[in-house]
């Protein structure tokens, strides 16, 4: 099992025939995403070959889901045309809408996330590598070399630390790893991943991976503390940033006293959640508390 | 972007809220002519991105031109909260009824915005939450369907606006509202907001923040970044296109991904404590794609950090591949020759790392030590800092 993402996910591309976009389109398909095709009105009708499949580009999220059936739909499209092609996907319906777009506007995630209510699309990102479901699909930019599947369901707010962690715990490996964006506003928090992941019977504990800014830690701590069965283990990053500086993600800014990862590493532990000093001690963590079962 | 109260004010004008906008001047001289000009009593006000000007001694009333003069030559180059004041604005001192305060920001929390009103507090405000939290109102707003005049007329009434102030009070709204959304503002408050004699409603200060993402659709946000006050690596990083944050310590940091660079401070600074109490100098993030033009970029801001002793370079490879960041940095040691004279801890995991590996040691640079593992490789750049410093 996993969360969100499988091997039976039909997945297109938002921006799939720009660079970014077939760059990790080819990854995809070799990852082994059902990778079923791509979107861009200007170019309806053609076709493009990435990773060795030929992919059909369509008019539209609609077509291409009436066409192929997909469920999921990857975003790679720039800032400044996001909030459309976010619009489009919820308007067609799209399951899971991902959107690894850097550089996004804040007022335009917070305008999709008011048109989302009510909506049956759940939205990751933006600003995020991601989701995997390792040896099954991948759907972003998350390397599917690092790790194979295992019993750790693991979700960040960062890409690198994600890599990272995956890494250090590759001899265990992931159910799903999923990498919620570094945005001060995105559609899937740390406890929308975290309820998954209970309800998930493969996965049989937690990595959670924090940074500073906002309070979402501060929250996802007291959801574990009062819904988590599973064993979760934290690891927050930003201890000597400084106040007032924006830390290269948009949403990773400690404002006056709030924000600060000190604070979000004691709401944890008062949670009952393991905080590891480095990644490694939190891979250490995990490892200790899976060898014991 | 966080701007200061005379920026904050133009966009405010911009949106046809009510506001006085004065004079602001970068000299004692130009500020008496500015006090001249405006005439009668006027107040002086430091021009810095930080609370606590007027407790700081940054804000003063002046009868006088020659008064003002003096304010401002006080003021100017003073410090408030580590901050140079470089210029202050002067205005007409008003006569002020009473204060109230007003923001809309971006609700982090709620992935929506929030407004705050109170008409018990002005300057005050933090206080007034504290002893009587009920009077600070706290009105969430849908960001699907904004604030039109209906909602307007909810947050006015909510706030419990003086009877005759209602209809100013609902316009205010608007204007605020107008700035907040079309300037893609995160924070935009009056405080105070002001009733001047005859009930007139006005904002004697603002604050605004804005969303550097949104700047390719506002082309003329460049113009309020305050170049005077950044630091001259960060102008230098930030002229290269790179994502630097100057810190105080002595170990170089570059690295690819935020979240990673901001973990290899975290391990740099414990790894620290056991060598003399080393701290990182900076933060940089490279991104994914590493070559040697990038590297050479980010070591060249680096070395030219007078307080850096040693470097790390941490770098997971993911997308980008170890050879390629390998090459990069043998590449930027190559570009940067005699200038490159710290040491160098790397260590580098993830995608091709042996070839990259590899690279790294037949290259033999007498500067490059390579660590297999972050906390290691962390210890490293300390203890070379550390002893670095003490042979210095």
């Amino acid at each position: 099992m996993s969360i969100y993402l499988n091997k039976d996910s039909r997945i297109i591309v938002q921006g799939m025939t720009g660079g970014m976009g077939s760059k990790h389109t080819t990854l995809m398909v070799e990852a082994g995403s059902n990778i079923v095709g791509g979107v861009n009105a200007r170019k309806a009708g053609t076709s493009v070959e990435l990773g060795g499949k030929d992919l059909p580009v369509f008019g539209s999220v609609k077509e291409a889901m009436t066409e192929t059936g997909a469920d999921v739909s990857v975003v790679f499209v720039p800032p400044a045309f996001t909030k459309d092609a976010c619009i489009e996907a919820i308007d067609a319906g799209i399951g899971l809408l991902v959107v690894i777009t850097e550089g996004v506007p804040v007022q335009d995630t917070a305008e999709v996330w008011a048109y989302l209510d009510g909506k049956q699309t759940r939205m990751i990102g933006p600003n995020c590598p991601g989701i995997i479901t390792p040896e099954e699909s991948l759907a972003g930019i998350t390397p599917h070399t690092i790790a194979g599947k295992g019993p750790i369901g693991l979700v960040s707010k960062s890409g690198t630390l994600t890599y990272q962690m995956m890494f250090e715990l590759k001899d265990h490996g992931f159910t799903t790893a999923i990498g919620i964006g570094g945005d001060p506003v995105v559609g899937t928090s740390h406890i929308d991943a975290l309820e998954a992941f209970e309800n998930d019977p493969d996965t049989l504990a937690i990595v959670m991976i924090g940074e500073i800014g906002g309070d979402a830690e501060e929250r996802a701590a007291d959801y574990i503390r009062d819904h988590v069965t599973k064993p979760v283990v934290g690891y927050v990053a930003g201890f000597t940033a400084p106040e007032g500086k924006t830390m290269g993600h948009a949403g990773a800014i400690v404002s006056g006293s709030s924000g600060t990862a000190q604070a979000k590493k004691e709401a944890l532990e008062a949670a009952g959640v393991k905080v590891g000093k480095t990644p490694s001690e939190t891979a250490s963590l995990i490892r200790a508390i899976l060898e014991a079962r | 972007m966080d701007l200061m109260e005379y920026q904050a004010k133009e966009l405010f004008a911009k949106h046809g809220v009510p506001v006085t906008l004065g004079k602001t001047v970068e000299t004692a001289a130009d500020a008496r002519a500015a006090a001249e000009e405006i005439g009668g009593v006027v107040v002086v006000k430091a021009q810095v991105k930080a609370g606590g000007r007027g407790k700081a001694g940054g804000v003063k009333l002046a009868k006088t031109p020659e008064e003002a003069e003096e304010h401002a030559a006080n003021i100017l180059g003073m410090e408030i909260k580590g901050l140079t004041v470089n210029r202050v604005l002067v205005v007409p001192a008003e006569s002020i009824e009473d204060e109230y305060y007003f923001s809309f920001l971006l609700d982090r929390s709620n992935r929506s915005y929030l407004c705050i009103a109170s008409v018990e507090g002005g300057v005050e405000i933090e206080e007034v939450a504290k002893t009587n939290p009920d009077a600070v109102k706290k009105i969430p707003i849908n960001a699907g369907t904004g604030v039109d005049e209906a909602m307007a007329i909810a947050i006015v009434d909510e706030a419990q606006f003086p009877a005759e102030l209602r209809d100013q009070a609902i316009s205010l709204v608007q204007q605020l509202w107008t700035v907040f959304v079309e300037e893609d503002a995160t924070l935009v408050e009056v405080n105070p907001l002001a009733r001047l004699a005859g009930d007139k409603l006005e904002a004697l200060d603002g604050k605004v923040s804005l969303d550097e993402n949104a700047e390719f659709r506002h082309q003329d946000h460049a113009a309020f970044e305050d170049k005077d006050a950044a630091d001259p690596l960060e102008a230098k990083a930030k002229a290269k296109g790179l994502n630097y944050v100057k810190l105080d310590g002595a170990v170089g940091i570059i690295g690819n991904g935020a979240g990673l660079v901001m973990s290899t401070l975290d391990v740099v600074a414990y790894a620290g404590e056991k060598h003399g109490g080393v701290t990182p100098a900076n933060f940089l993030d490279i991104g994914g794609g590493a070559n040697a033009q990038v590297m050479a970029d980010g070591l060249d801001v680096i070395l030219n950090d007078e307080q850096v002793k040693s470097v790390f370079v941490n770098v997971f490879g993911g997308i980008t591949a170890c050879d390629e960041v390998a090459n990069g940095i043998v590449g930027a040691l190559d570009i940067l020759g005699d200038e490159a004279s710290k040491p160098l801890v790397v260590r580098l995991d993830g995608n091709n790392v042996e070839a990259g590996r590899r690279i790294l040691e037949e290259a033999n640079h007498p500067l490059v030590t390579l660590v297999d593992t972050m906390d290691g490789a962390a210890d490293k750049a300390a203890e070379l800092a550390n002893s670095e410093r003490h042979s210095a």
